[in-house]
């Protein structure tokens, strides 16, 4: 559970988890709240703090979603997005 | 701690530009290659392929060796080894093609066999096949195999689409930062082959001093425990490489590792037969 | 032990080191990445995709033309194979069957060979490789190509991205699209292209499933049923489209059962969440055709043919030989057949079906040739066939020798289709299941469950067809 922001009072608004964001929203990966081989593999693929991340197509049956991360298409279900804590910076 | 690392390889493999600017360069090299298929009889040296899935390392291995590997444009298509020949220049080599893998550190199935092999087969030359226009997540993939191996050369593929996609590369910078030959290449219309080949020679034989970028662990007790092991590794399988990796993995509790030292695998590595462990490619 | 020793050594260390150190580390070399990307990339317009890869995503990945177009790419592949090989096919069957059998016979006429000898070789083993070839080469030739260049092309990964949803409900793992659509060309294949799923439950689900890919072994028996049987009952001019239609309707039900036996299994004995993962979908790529084309048939068709002729070979010899060897009266065949008749009816199928298929279990390839000459051989003898050869007929004159000789209806052709698709794999493929699990037990429940599955659905529709008096 380290590096995890709770959500100050104060940046509450825009502080979130990835399966929040909404279509055009533009964010910033804070922490990725997921353990094991799937938060290095997560890593891997260019999922991590600092990352900057926006949804590029949603599955034609509502999960998953792919989100355009650091030059690569990946595709997240949507219990994993709910791992990954953002910023969102800009509508 | 990067900065004052020589740059290796800026002189040494002609100037990367010669994919596009020097077409005849391209005949002069290729015309030493000889693809040699699947015999791989006699060779000198063992180069292998690594790099994340989908980066065009089945492509490499086709272009040098002239066989066949499955190619085709999704992350987990090659989940065997293959191995193939070339000759280029008065030398023979064997080539590994090994299933992609995104990092050496976690313990899935698929990736076992590009790990292992990267890690006690002991290749004279490690080619990483990064997409260029990934570099990042690639270079994650880069600086781990550094951490084990200095016989490597980047082969920064997929340059075509990096340009198509508007980004430009600094290769003569990452080579620097990273110590090894870079060589940027379209391995899809053979671009770039020609530096390939000179960079992987020059490895093999050792004419260009290689200066890994080593990271070395800011906690101080995580550095004192990693030494500690990896003297007493060195210890009990004298001759061993790579055992501050070894040791590193080992305190992290790594299964693929803690097997290697239970099933004797370490034993035989200690004793000088390189290239021991060699992907076997079971199934079809 | 040495080994132990050092691991006791890393344990205790361990031990000393701060909470969180393993992250640290590879946190260290992922920030080192990031730091020296950014100091030798230099992006034009940042982050974006090439408009043509969103324009192409958004058509393939869309609520109604993503389903859409996927029906239609795989019909239409489909299609062209059933379509554009049977030209072809005929062609060679002409060649290879027809005249290269009996310019064979002219040669070894003279020759002082036993009757059995030029049997056994000509009869049997020649003419259920040659009628391989004829039946397996165009098809596999058109297809292999076609999906390569999908697949080269980037597409698979959308389809599985289309389908995940579909998978996650049923319990198994998002990559498990993959591996089934790699079934669609060697089950055995599939099961190794398995490997991309790390947990092991969701791993042996893949595996068991994979069956119900309809490997390429198998579309000859769901191209010939649908034609003779099922394009027949269409006008002239659909015929071609109906046919296609039914062996993809076919295809379509391994999907539906791939999901509903991916479910069962994830509720009962393979109990678990399905895990989470990450598929990355690749940029588009525009496949170099013609070094597809050539490398595919190269590479996938000529191997798959080498084995299936590798395969018919025997089997060819051991079909010959069980129609010629006598025993009380009757040929040994015969005797299997009357065996297995009453199981034969109770499934909507006959004796002979079933016999084929036992003697096929090492290739499905040659489930057809095996029925026509069991039939042919048992039943009355309409074409003047010899004991144990494998005839080569035309598309009516197998109709008329499965409905007049073999007693066949529609329910027969129905019920063979679905027999195609759930039965036990073939021999290569249960090898390759052992290799990648090693467990005697999955080995054992992926081989003997689809046939189960096989077993309940053909009796349930022969029981319907025969209460609602179609059959
Ligand atoms: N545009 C382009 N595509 C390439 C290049 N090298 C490989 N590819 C394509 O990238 C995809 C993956 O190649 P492959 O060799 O199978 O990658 P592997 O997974 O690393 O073995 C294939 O579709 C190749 O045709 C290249 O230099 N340029
Ligand atoms: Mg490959």
């Amino acid at each position: 559970m380290r590096n995890v922001h709770k959500g100050s009072p104060a940046g509450a608004s825009t502080a979130t988890t990835l399966d929040r964001l909404r279509r055009g929203q533009i964010a910033t990966v804070t922490a990725v709240d997921i353990h094991g081989p799937q938060r290095r593999r997560l890593m891997d693929l260019g999922v991590l703090p600092g990352s900057r991340i926006h949804i590029d197509r949603v599955s034609p049956l509502g999960d998953p979603t792919a989100y355009l991360v650091r030059g690569s298409v990946i595709a997240l279900r949507r219990e994993q997005a709910r791992g990954i804590h953002i910023t969102v910076e800009q509508e | 701690m990067a900065a004052d690392l020589p740059t290796p390889n800026a002189n040494a493999s002609p100037p990367p530009a010669a994919s596009a600017a020097c077409g005849t360069c391209v005949f002069n090299h290729a015309a030493q290659l000889r693809a040699l298929g699947v015999d791989v009889s006699g060779h000198d040296h063992v180069v292998a392929l690594a790099g994340n899935p989908n980066t065009g390392k089945s492509t490499v291995f086709n272009a040098l060796t002239g066989l066949r590997q499955h190619v085709g444009n999704w992350p987990g298509k090659t989940v065997t080894g293959a191995e193939g020949g070339f000759g280029y220049r008065r030398r023979r080599y064997k080539l590994v093609d090994l299933p992609g893998t995104y990092s050496l550190l976690s313990d899935s199935q698929d990736e076992d066999v590009a790990r292992d092999f990267l890690l006690f087969g002991q290749p004279d030359v490690t080619v990483v096949v990064v997409d260029a226009t990934r570099l990042q997540r690639n270079l994650n993939l880069v600086l781990q195999i550094l951490q084990i191996t200095g016989r490597v050369v980047v082969a920064l593929n997929l340059i075509d689409e990096a340009h198509r996609h508007g980004l430009s590369l600094d290769q003569r910078h990452l080579a620097r930062e990273l110590g090894v030959p870079v060589v940027p290449m379209a391995a899809r219309s053979r671009r770039g082959l020609d530096a390939l080949l000179e960079a992987i020679e020059q490895v093999a034989l050792g004419t260009v001093a290689t200066r890994a970028r080593r990271v070395h662990h800011g906690d101080a007790r995580t550095e004192r425990a990693v030494r500690e092991l990896a003297a007493q590794l060195l210890r009990e399988y004298p001759g061993l490489a790579n055992t501050r990796w070894i040791a590193l993995r080992l305190l992290e509790g790594d299964p693929g590792i803690e097997r290697a030292v239970t099933d004797g695998t370490l034993d035989r590595l200690s004793s000088p037969t390189p290239h021991a462990v060699s992907s076997e490619t079971p199934g079809t | 032990m040495t080994g132990f020793s050092i691991l006791d050594r890393a344990a205790r260390l361990r031990d000393g080191l701060p909470e969180g150190f393993r992250d640290e580390v590879v946190e260290s070399l992922y920030s080192d990445a990031a730091r020296i990307t950014e100091t030798s990339v230099t992006e034009r317009d940042h982050g974006t995709r090439p408009p043509l890869d969103r324009l192409l995503d958004r058509a393939l990945t869309h609520r109604v033309w993503g389903f859409a177009t996927m029906g239609l790419l795989f019909f239409a592949v489909f299609w062209f194979t059933i379509s554009g090989a049977a030209g072809p096919s005929g062609l060679l069957s002409s060649v290879l069957v027809d005249h290269g059998h009996s310019r064979l016979h002219a040669v070894a006429a003279p020759l002082p060979l036993p009757d059995w000898v030029s049997g056994l070789l000509l009869d049997g083993v020649y003419l259920s490789t040659a009628w391989v070839v004829a039946v397996m080469l165009p098809p596999m030739a058109i297809f292999f190509p076609l999906f390569t260049l999908l697949e080269d092309f980037g597409y698979l990964p959308r389809v599985a991205f289309n389908l995940d949803r579909l998978f996650a409900k049923a319990g198994a793992h998002g990559k498990q699209s993959l591996s089934m659509m790699m079934g669609y060309g060697c089950n055995a294949a599939g099961v190794t292209a398995t490997r991309i799923i790390d947990s092991r439950r969701e791993r042996l689900i893949a595996i068991i499933t994979n069956n119900f890919s309809v490997c390429n072994g198998r579309w000859p028996t769901l191209i010939l049923m649908g034609t003779i049987f099922i394009g027949a009952l269409a006008p002239p001019a659909l015929a071609g489209v109906i046919a296609a239609a039914s062996v993809v309707t076919v295809a379509f039900l391994g999907v539906l059962v791939t999901l509903l036996v991916s479910w069962a299994l994830s509720k009962t004995v393979l109990r678990g969440h399905s895990s989470t993962y990450s598929l990355e979908l690749p940029p588009y790529r525009p496949p170099k055709v013609w070094r597809t084309l050539y490398t595919s048939l190269i590479d996938r068709t000529l191997k798959v043919l080498r084995r299936a002729v590798v395969m018919a070979a025997p089997a060819g010899a051991v079909v010959w030989l069980i129609s010629n060897v006598t025993v009380a009266e009757a040929s040994i065949a015969a005797h299997l057949v009357g065996v297995l008749d009453p199981l034969g009816w109770v499934l909507g199928l006959n004796g002979i079906i079933l016999l084929a298929y036992l003697v096929a279990i090492p290739a499905n390839e040659i489930i057809i040739p095996t029925i026509l000459m069991l039939t042919t051989t048992l039943g009355p003898n309409l074409f003047d066939a010899q004991q144990g050869v494998m005839l080569e007929l035309g598309t009516a004159q197998t109709h008329t020798v499965l409905t007049q000789a073999g007693g066949w209806t529609l329910l027969t052709a129905v019920n063979l289709m679905l027999f195609s698709l759930l039965h036990n794999p073939c021999s290569t493929t249960v090898l390759t299941i052992w290799n990648e699990t090693k467990s005697p037990k999955w080995t054992t429940v992926a081989t003997l469950l689809p046939i189960a599955l096989g077993f309940a659905v053909t009796a349930l529709t022969a029981t319907v067809a025969r209460l609602a008096g179609w059959a």
